[in-house]
């Protein structure tokens, strides 16, 4: 009991001296984390609309195997990315491995599913309302799709959020393709991890505390927006 | 009232010979045939699943044929994108963007072709749109949050302001309380008045008396009468079409 309150209490005082350390752990996390949703908004927004709009052979499929990828374990990703960029990799001649665009490359592709499959989903449900009231109107192609997206717009920050919600929780992946080398690439996830082994306890809950702060605020904002669209826009 | 659309005639009247639609393997229309001329006020009646909006948005455009051939006055097929700026369509359900009621109705100019363009008239011809059909107070207001009726002239004012030569109108008045009923057949009956050709379903009977020149009765996909709606009302010709207008089986 002891020791839990020792390290609640140290990691309190690190958060109000802003320890440097802490704050450049909680800097980089966040570098890493919307630098990667940013990507992945773009790349998931695009693909979930296309999907949403669109109509081909094996379809369903495609659905199908979209939304199973929102479940990928964070370490096969890690493995994948690592593979790609080690030294003996397709991709290794660029020497990103352990930096942190090989974290924010993980995070991306963590990401992205999960942001292409519920805008594809929130997208397709607005189709489905608009599509013959935009036909009508004579609108077609990319101008119903800007309407739908800047429609959809509430819906569609709240899947980003989620998104970052996820980025920022995420350890796996990121420790297995960023080394978690100190300074360079050590988040708050990879550092928490850390440091409970060494025993600084302390540190770790600091960041523990920082970290559910910051999952809590992106959820309060989610829903705060949510909430104001429905009062301002119904 | 907004501009009348006595111009040249670029859709009526449009004719449509032999149409059927089917949809999983399903027909929902069979050897439709008809004509909507300039100027007429039609309404289409018929029970449940008869195929009344399906033919509504073959009419629009919105549905293509499974065989026969629906065409303007032109002999372009009513699915053409160039046709698209000569008539409007009113839905049962309307569908407001989230934004202002003042911005719905000029989303609907903006999707006009050149030629149909107001350019800086624009906003002028969305306030005479939204003062045709009462709602010029409230065109700040979000649309989405107004009452169904307020929504319905909304959808109403956006089809007007695209100066229509033909409004087609799936029951409008379907979910509307008899007061915003009443409005929009106001409205129905102003653009009428100005010479918009009127094509319109309903299971309301008395707005169709009121609104009605001509009846076009459907039947499980057929057209079982077409004929004037005094004759109509007064003594229906088929047996589905008595069915119907006294509610029980002859």
């Amino acid at each position: 009991m002891n020791s839990l309150t020792d390290a609640f209490v140290g990691a309190l005082q690190l958060i109000l001296n802003a320890d440097a350390t802490l704050l450049s752990i909680i800097g980089l996390s966040l570098q890493v984390s919307v630098s990667a949703v940013a990507l992945a908004s773009v790349l998931g927004l695009v693909l979930g609309s296309l999907i949403a709009v669109s109509r081909f052979p094996g379809r369903s499929l495609v659905i199908a195997i979209l939304n199973a990828t929102m479940g990928l374990p964070p370490v096969v990703i890690g493995l994948l990315v690592y593979m790609l960029l080690s030294r003996a990799g397709p991709l290794g001649s660029y020497g990103l491995l352990f930096t942190p665009t090989a974290m924010v490359i993980a995070q991306v592709i963590l990401i992205s599913p999960i942001i292409a499959a519920l805008s594809r989903q929130t997208i397709e449900d607005a189709w489905r309302d608009y599509r013959e009231q935009l036909a009508s109107l004579g609108v077609r192609g990319v101008s119903a799709a800007r309407t739908l997206l800047w429609d959809s717009r509430f819906s569609l920050v709240t899947i980003t959020l989620a998104g970052l919600g996820r980025a920022c929780a995420e350890v796996g992946a990121v420790m297995i393709v960023g080394g978690n080398i100190d300074g360079v690439t050590r988040v708050m996830t990879t550092a928490i991890a850390l440091e409970t082994t060494k025993g600084d306890l302390p540190l770790a809950m600091s960041l523990g505390i920082v970290l559910v702060l910051i999952v809590l605020a992106i959820n309060i904002l989610a829903q705060s927006l949510k909430s104001f669209a429905e009062r301002r826009y119904g | 009232m907004v501009e009348s659309p006595k111009m040249i005639a670029n859709l009526l009247p449009v004719t449509v010979r032999d149409v059927s639609v089917i949809a999983n393997q399903k027909t929902i229309l069979r050897d439709i045939n008809l004509e909507i001329a300039c100027g007429t006020r039609t309404v289409i009646l018929g029970a449940n699943g008869a195929g009344k909006s399906t033919l509504l948005r073959v009419l629009h455009g919105l549905v293509k044929p499974s065989s026969g051939v629906a065409t303007s006055v032109r002999g372009a097929p009513l699915g053409d994108v160039q046709l698209r700026a000569h008539d409007a369509m009113l839905f049962q359900r309307p569908v407001m963007l989230r934004t202002s009621a003042f911005n719905n109705v000029l989303y609907a100019t903006q999707h006009l072709s050149p030629t149909k363009r107001n350019g800086d008239g624009e906003p002028q011809a969305v306030w005479e749109a939204l003062r045709a059909v009462g709602l010029e107070g409230i065109a700040d207001r979000p649309a989405r949050v107004l009452s169904g009726g307020e929504q319905q002239r909304i959808a109403f004012a956006r089809a007007l302001v695209r100066r229509p030569e033909v409004l087609y109108l799936d029951e409008p008045t379907a979910s509307l309380d008899p007061r915003s009923a009443r409005q929009i057949e106001d409205c129905i009956q102003c653009a009428a008045s100005s010479g918009v050709t009127i094509v319109m379903s309903t299971h309301h009977l008395a707005l169709a008396k009121r609104v009605a020149e001509s009846i076009i009765f459907l039947h499980e996909g057929r057209i079982t009468e077409a004929t004037p709606a005094q004759v109509f009302f007064l003594q229906p010709q088929s047996t589905e079409g008595r069915e119907f207008l006294y509610g029980e089986a002859i």
